[in-house]
């Protein structure tokens, strides 16, 4: 095909095709596809009848709200802060700049359980967190609201770090056009930046939507794991593996697999629709 | 005051940008400086001396030892990977290149537990292979094989991310003119491609390290959790936690905290460099 399609403009030059492409195919179909498709096909072997029985379970539907729900509030926290980050770190220049930058990183680079640990010292009773709110009395460590503290921690860079690159490429005449024209400042954001920010600002709340409904290190530091009260779907999934119950591992883990395929998706699909309207520059 | 009509009101102007800023500074002090600063204030809550003792535990030393070795095997594996992804994907036009990139970006939106729970279901006991594994006496899962696999495929995609737009953004013409004077294959690339990438080869590298030394959840499904045998560090902070060894827990969790932070600045040493 490929040589009917493009047999005169170009003729393979360089080397390595063959071993390059082959030990791709081959590293991806051993360490990524045959794994994912046992999972799958386990997940078949369940049949549809035993499968909806397993995800339709009081518990696991239980759990199942309770990550969406954390995962959907994190995302919102996210999804502002991410936003009010990314505006200060293009827009401003203040001391400190740079070390604030910087810390925005700080929640990929460090691991999921060493977050998870810090978070819930730090708002039990004797953390510096945990006795203030105490002494007002509101409980964070092994309620939801744990939960959300450590899906949001580690899901921080999304949004910023799609937004920054985005905000720092756009045209400074449309805004320089919008303020002769007499624009305040509050409407130059909605009018002209916002909409030139949001795929990005979809894409990256997409996937920290998709990061959180996965947590599982942070989370099982702080939720203190009660079922259908504090239960992650992830951790059930862990559970039913501990109880040597693979078909419900299985089936809850493909909820959770076609949960963050689809949301990869969506993410792709509205990079790709941006990349279609945006200017060619 | 009143002459000036057409410019817009200045002082609540030069307000917003103090108040968004100052905003941003206190909201990320508690979310990411508090965190990291009271790791390192409860690992020498009770002193250099406890520090020492809980760093140098034997099982503390044995995480950190098995941690080690497993971003010792996955990282150079990954990177082989990265750059024959790169090579194939930068260098060369075939259909389905846009689907290849996909499939190397999966492991990203898939839960590190998750794919935990696929190795399970493919080397395990019960697992699609199990009693082929079993017959012929290979241990997989809750070995060290297990967990070098959850960790390659979680950080799959760090070297080929890094390397891949750095490739095409630089096309193919250096190594076409490489070929034209009669190069092998193999000298285009050490000569050519390699010196041209090497900063974000190192960058991706970086990141992979991070990662794969931070890996929790996939391993913790794998691994067995067998006390000194096939605990990495991650782990080792769970099972000192749930110990109630919490001053133990956090001594092992600010070594994971330091590497972190190295593997942050080395980046951004690299970012200066391969921008330079």
């Amino acid at each position: 095909m490929t040589d009917v399609a493009a047999p005169i403009r170009r003729k393979r030059v360089l080397p390595g095709f063959t071993l390059s492409l082959g030990t791709t195919l081959l590293y991806l179909t051993l360490i990524i596809l045959i794994p994912v498709l046992a999972l799958v096909l386990k997940g078949a072997e369940i049949g549809p009848e035993r499968f909806l029985r397993i995800i339709t379970s009081p518990r696991t539907l239980a759990a199942l709200k309770i990550t969406v729900t954390a995962a959907a509030v994190a995302t919102l926290f996210n999804a502002l802060y991410g936003l009010l980050m990314a505006w200060v770190l293009v827009r401003y220049e203040f001391p400190g700049k740079r070390l604030l930058d910087a810390l925005m990183d700080i929640p990929f680079a460090l691991p999921t359980a060493v977050a998870g640990l810090a978070l819930t010292a730090l708002f039990s009773a004797n953390g510096w967190f945990g006795s203030v709110l105490e002494s007002a009395g509101i409980s964070v460590v092994y309620t939801i609201w744990g939960i959300i503290i450590a899906m949001t921690f580690t899901s921080i860079p999304f949004v910023v770090r799609t937004v920054q690159p985005v905000l720092e490429d756009l045209d400074p005449t449309l805004e320089q056009a919008a303020v002769t024209l007499g624009a305040r400042p509050w409407t130059i954001f909605t009018r002209i930046v916002f909409p030139a920010i949001l795929p990005a600002f979809l894409a990256g709340s997409t996937i920290a939507f998709a990061r959180s409904l996965g947590e599982f290190g942070a989370v099982v530091f702080i939720a203190g794991n009660k079922p259908n009260e504090t239960e992650i779907a992830s951790l059930l999934a862990f559970i039913r593996l501990e109880e040597y119950d693979y078909a419900g591992a299985a089936a809850i883990a493909l909820v959770l697999l076609i949960m963050a395929l689809t949301l990869l998706l969506i993410s792709n699909l509205i990079q790709i629709w941006s990349a279609r309207h945006r200017e060619p520059r | 005051m009143n002459t000036l009509a057409l410019s817009p009101p200045r002082p609540r102007a030069s307000l917003v940008p103090k108040l968004l800023i100052g905003l941003a500074v206190v909201l990320t002090a508690l979310l990411v400086i508090a965190p990291l600063t009271y790791i390192f204030y409860r690992a020498l809550s009770e002193g250099w001396a406890v520090y020492a003792k809980n760093i140098t535990d034997p099982q503390t030393l044995h995480a950190i030892w098995l941690t080690a070795l497993v971003a010792l095997i996955v990282v150079p594996v990954n990177m082989a990977f990265g750059i024959a992804a790169a090579w194939a994907v930068a260098k060369h036009r075939f259909p389905g290149r846009g689907l290849l990139v996909t499939l190397i970006e999966i492991p990203f939106s898939i839960s590190p537990i998750i794919a935990g729970i696929c190795y399970l279901l493919l080397y395990g006991r019960q697992g699609l292979l199990g009693p082929f594994l079993l017959e012929h006496d290979l241990k997989i899962m809750f070995a060290l094989p297990g967990i070098v696999l959850v960790t390659m495929f979680v950080t799959a995609p760090f070297v080929a991310r890094e390397v891949l737009p750095l490739m095409q953004a630089q096309g193919t013409e250096q190594e076409e003119a490489a070929v034209t004077l009669g190069a092998s294959g193999w000298q285009i690339f050490r000569r050519v491609t390699l010196p041209n990438i090497k900063w974000a080869l190192l960058y991706g590298a970086v990141l992979c390290s991070a990662r794969a030394v931070g890996e929790f959840g996939g391993v913790s499904v794998v691994s067995g959790n067998v006390r000194g045998q096939t605990n990495t560090l991650p782990l080792q902070v769970e099972l000192l936690f749930n110990d109630l060894n919490v001053v133990g827990a956090f001594a092992a969790a600010s070594t994971l905290t330091l590497i972190a932070l190295v593997a942050l600045v080395v980046k951004s040493l690299l970012e200066v460099r391969g921008k330079g």
